[in-house]
């Protein structure tokens, strides 16, 4: 048990450290929320599995009622990441932060 | 034994938040600020989840966390909002452009 | 009256799992506020449906969930090999694309927007009406809409076939 404890967490934190990595190394601002987006959601729903789990260590109904607030928590993020990369991506677009091109006049 | 891997990975976590924090505070744009402030606020997130932990009040700081989550999606939804009506804000720093504007 | 029923019983649900407390006090001041939101904004949730059709959605949403976790990781790690590339610019090759979806609802084209911003490569920048924009980070992803996906969801969220 303490062993996937383990796993969940090394593996959550591995994941946020490459979308930490992704935000400073990335070209521009679009592929930003690519590493932002996507390492965020997966290393903090590992992160918070794991918890969750570890709560249920000694279980009693106080700690099973915490484990479903923390999937609460791992769901709202699940719908509230996607939404904020869109509204960030669509503002982007309306203020009109140019896309890094690897060539001139491939955009369609 | 797994307080200390607990410990750690708060460690980790928190160091994880100054690399953000330099997106955040070095731009170029406005939008680039909102996402490093929005990565710093869901790993706070989970970092309120593991004090919870390290103290053996989990209970307490389940709550704090769900509101800090509310929260931190409200503000970059909101800041968004905002940076999308304002088209002059758009790109590079605004202090230079202050600076420019007064010389 | 259904739509406002059923809101009530979810927020109920919601109510309980959050205070965790049982006494008469705490569920009292917890039926009281259920009731009055679901009366007042209880048909935002069920908008335009028969509560059944939305139920069918969200069982839906759950046999949906898990392909959907997978390919997460699988986009993960499409990421993590492209920071952690030495030279990451000669892996990247970012373009916009647009095309029509065939799905009718909104429910599963929100779902469908969301499930293309969690999955390698592509993020959704807008959606307007049944045409969608998508900025891709590689040629091959941005081949690969709109491709199984929107099968799937057709499959596990489309009311009837129309």
């Amino acid at each position: 048990m303490n062993w996937i404890v383990t796993f969940l967490l090394v593996g959550g934190v591995f994941f946020l450290a490459i979308g930490t990595i992704g935000l400073l190394r990335l070209p521009d601002f679009y592929s930003r929320l690519h590493a932002a987006g996507k390492c965020d959601t997966l290393g903090v729903t590992l992160l918070m599995t794991a918890i969750a789990l570890y709560n249920l260590h000694a279980p009693s109904f106080g700690s099973v009622l915490v484990s479903w607030k923390i999937f609460a928590i791992v769901f709202f993020i699940f719908m509230a990441s996607p939404t904020a990369t869109h509204a960030m991506t669509k503002a982007a677009m309306l203020v009109g932060v140019e896309p890094w091109q690897k060539k001139k006049g491939t955009r369609k | 034994m797994m307080s200390q891997v607990f410990l750690a990975v708060a460690l980790a976590i928190v160091l994880l938040i100054f690399p953000c924090l330099v997106r955040a505070l070095g731009g170029p744009t406005v939008l680039d600020r909102i996402v490093g402030v929005n990565m710093i606020g869901t790993k706070t997130t989970v970092l309120l989840l593991l004090i919870g932990l390290i103290y053996k009040d989990l209970s307490m700081f389940v709550d704090i966390a769900l509101a800090y989550a509310f929260l931190n999606f409200i503000a970059t939804i909101g800041a968004c909002k905002f940076f999308r009506r304002s088209k002059q804000v758009h790109l590079e720093d605004d202090l230079v452009t202050e600076e420019e504007a007064s010389a | 009256m259904k739509a406002k029923f059923a809101a009530f019983v979810i927020m109920l649900i919601f109510w309980v799992i959050l205070s965790g407390m049982f006494d008469a006090f705490h569920l009292t001041l917890g039926v009281i506020s259920c009731l009055l939101v679901a009366h007042f904004s209880g048909k935002m949730l069920f908008e335009g449906l028969r509560v059944e059709v939305r139920a069918r959605q969200i069982l839906g949403m759950l046999a949906y969930g898990p392909w959907l976790l997978w390919e997460i990781v699988l986009s993960s790690l499409q990421v993590t090999y492209i920071v952690l590339h030495p030279q990451m610019l000669d892996k990247m090759d970012p373009q916009l694309i647009r095309f029509k979806t065939k799905l009718k609802s909104t429910f599963a084209r929100v779902t469908f927007s969301q499930s293309i911003t969690l999955t390698p490569g592509t993020i959704t920048v807008s959606v307007h009406d049944d045409e969608m924009t998508v900025y891709a980070l590689t040629r091959s992803a941005a081949d690969s809409l709109p491709g199984e996906m929107e099968k799937r969801i057709a499959r596990a969220l489309e009311p009837e076939q129309t």
